[in-house]
């Protein structure tokens, strides 16, 4: 990959490091442990924890953010438990993902899920059919209680940052 | 009397019908009381990856639920348990961080969380409270014939941390004892620790898929009857995509899933529509023969009794 060094931001480590889940990321020396457990790199070579580590900690910060593959973390949490600096990945990526969306790249399918849990409260809504279908194996209905979620999504300032990323990805 | 708040998060009681019904099942013939709160909503696992404090004030909203009525939370997902018992981790050990959330909290809900509730999947409620010992004496039907592979899944035991470290994350034997106090075999197969994947699938359909046939097809090749599961994500990348992977793969495993409870259930002596066998879509005529001729067998010997 060309970079130009006048692109690099020094301080993208420290940002990350100031972030929760991401206070660890200058502990890390590059073993690779991380990589060698995870099982999404067992199956595609799009994802490497280690590399984007070391973007990270050199100033790539465009590259990171922007990326897809920040988002192919399946949060299994086997290489937090095997890292030999508790570097804390999974946590990590979360932070790096919180990051990304605070400036603009959330991922859609993420965005879908926001929406969801707006309007129900849950990822899958509970229609009528849902709860006959509930009834039929003996199992008592749910009642959907969405209205907490648009108050705590408005002032946590979710719903701010979702918006800017309306804006920023078309 | 063990009493818990059944958290049944969102996929299990919409997709997992099945896993839910042997679980509240089981649970009766154990005599764990099983609190249902119809207003619990999203654990916040979704938003772990998008907002931070709203991941906290969703999880720190259902703990509160909880400690209102007094009782400490079960769930059947094991992602649901890993984000709420991180959450109460974080949040407990961090007065600052829980004064925080809990100020926007209540400002959303007029609910407040004092920390004091305890999270646990049920399956370890089953393991540790219950206890293999009593779970043995409860077996009815003979099981033996069954060999079973185990699949723990990821956050049914980590992070170690937020889960008390009950088991080793990287050589667990919880699930392998549970199989072997129903009666059944455990096998070993290249593999076990592997993720389903199911984190993905939102993100990346292809990749997440090729996870889930990778471990399909070194069970497949280990002779087992089923998979033994206790998440119903793992059930979703398992279960209801075995049929796509096959395709996408020119591959057949025709792999039976199953849920711990229900195979607990069988053992015990509940009948297939008890722990909703029927519902599960790939079969297994292995499990429904001996589900049936145990209740026969049972019938049986009532008769002579």
């Amino acid at each position: 990959m060309d970079t130009d060094p006048a692109e690099l931001d020094p301080q993208f480590a420290q940002q990350i490091a100031a972030e929760p889940g991401g206070e660890h990321i200058q502990r890390c020396f590059g073993c690779g442990t991380c990589t060698a457990s995870c099982p999404v790199r067992e199956v595609t070579d799009r994802y490497n924890p280690r590399r984007i580590i070391h973007m990270a900690i050199l100033g790539l910060r465009e590259e990171v953010l922007s990326s897809d593959f920040v988002w192919l973390c399946s949060t299994c949490y086997a290489c937090q438990e095997r890292c030999p600096q508790d570097v804390r990945i999974t946590d990590l990526m979360h932070a790096i993902k919180n990051v990304a969306v605070r400036s603009g790249h959330i991922h859609p399918s993420y965005r879908l899920q926001v929406g969801l849990l707006r309007g129900h409260g849950r990822l899958y809504d509970i229609t009528g059919l849902e709860n006959e279908r509930r009834a039929e194996q003996g199992l008592p209905a749910i009642d959907e209680s969405a209205e907490d979620f648009a108050r705590i999504f408005a002032l946590t300032g979710l719903d701010e940052v979702v918006s800017q990323n309306a804006e920023a990805t078309p | 009397m063990i009493r818990y708040a059944l958290y049944l998060g969102c996929t299990a009681p919409v997709r997992a019908l099945n896993y839910e019904k042997a679980a509240r099942k089981t649970a009766a013939q154990l005599g764990i009381d099983l609190v249902d709160i119809n207003d619990f909503g999203c654990c916040g696992f979704p938003l772990k990856s998008v907002h931070r404090e709203s991941a906290l004030v969703l999880a720190a909203r259902n703990l509160a639920l909880a400690e209102a009525q007094g009782v400490d939370i079960t769930a059947l997902c094991s992602s649901c348990t890993g984000t709420l018992a991180e959450a109460n981790h974080s949040l407990i050990s961090d007065v600052a961080l829980l004064r925080r959330v809990n100020e926007e909290l209540k400002d959303a809900t007029g609910l407040e969380y004092r920390g004091g509730v305890r999270v646990r999947h049920f399956v370890r409620v089953l393991y540790e409270e219950v206890g293999l010992d009593r779970l043995r004496a409860c077996v009815r039907v003979d099981l033996s014939s069954l060999r079973l592979a185990a699949h723990y899944g990821c956050h049914y035991l980590k992070p170690g941390d937020a889960h008390d470290r009950f088991d080793d994350p990287e050589n667990p034997v919880s699930l392998d004892r549970l199989i072997e106090a129903a009666g059944a075999r455990s096998v070993y197969y290249e593999g076990r620790e592997q993720c389903c994947g199911g984190g993905i699938l939102g993100a990346d359909e292809q990749t997440a898929l090729a996870m889930p046939r990778l471990k399909l097809a070194r069970v497949a090749a280990s002779g087992a009857d089923a998979l033994v599961i206790v998440c119903p994500f793992c059930d979703i990348m398992y279960e209801l995509q075995q049929r796509r992977i096959e395709k996408m793969y020119d591959a057949r495993y025709n792999l039976p899933v199953v849920f711990y409870p229900q195979l607990l259930g069988l053992a015990m002596g509940l009948s297939a529509d008890d722990v909703g066998l029927p519902l599960n879509r790939v079969k297994s005529r292995k499990i429904m023969d001996l589900a049936a001729g145990g209740r026969n067998q049972e019938i049986g010997n009532s008769e002579t009794n």
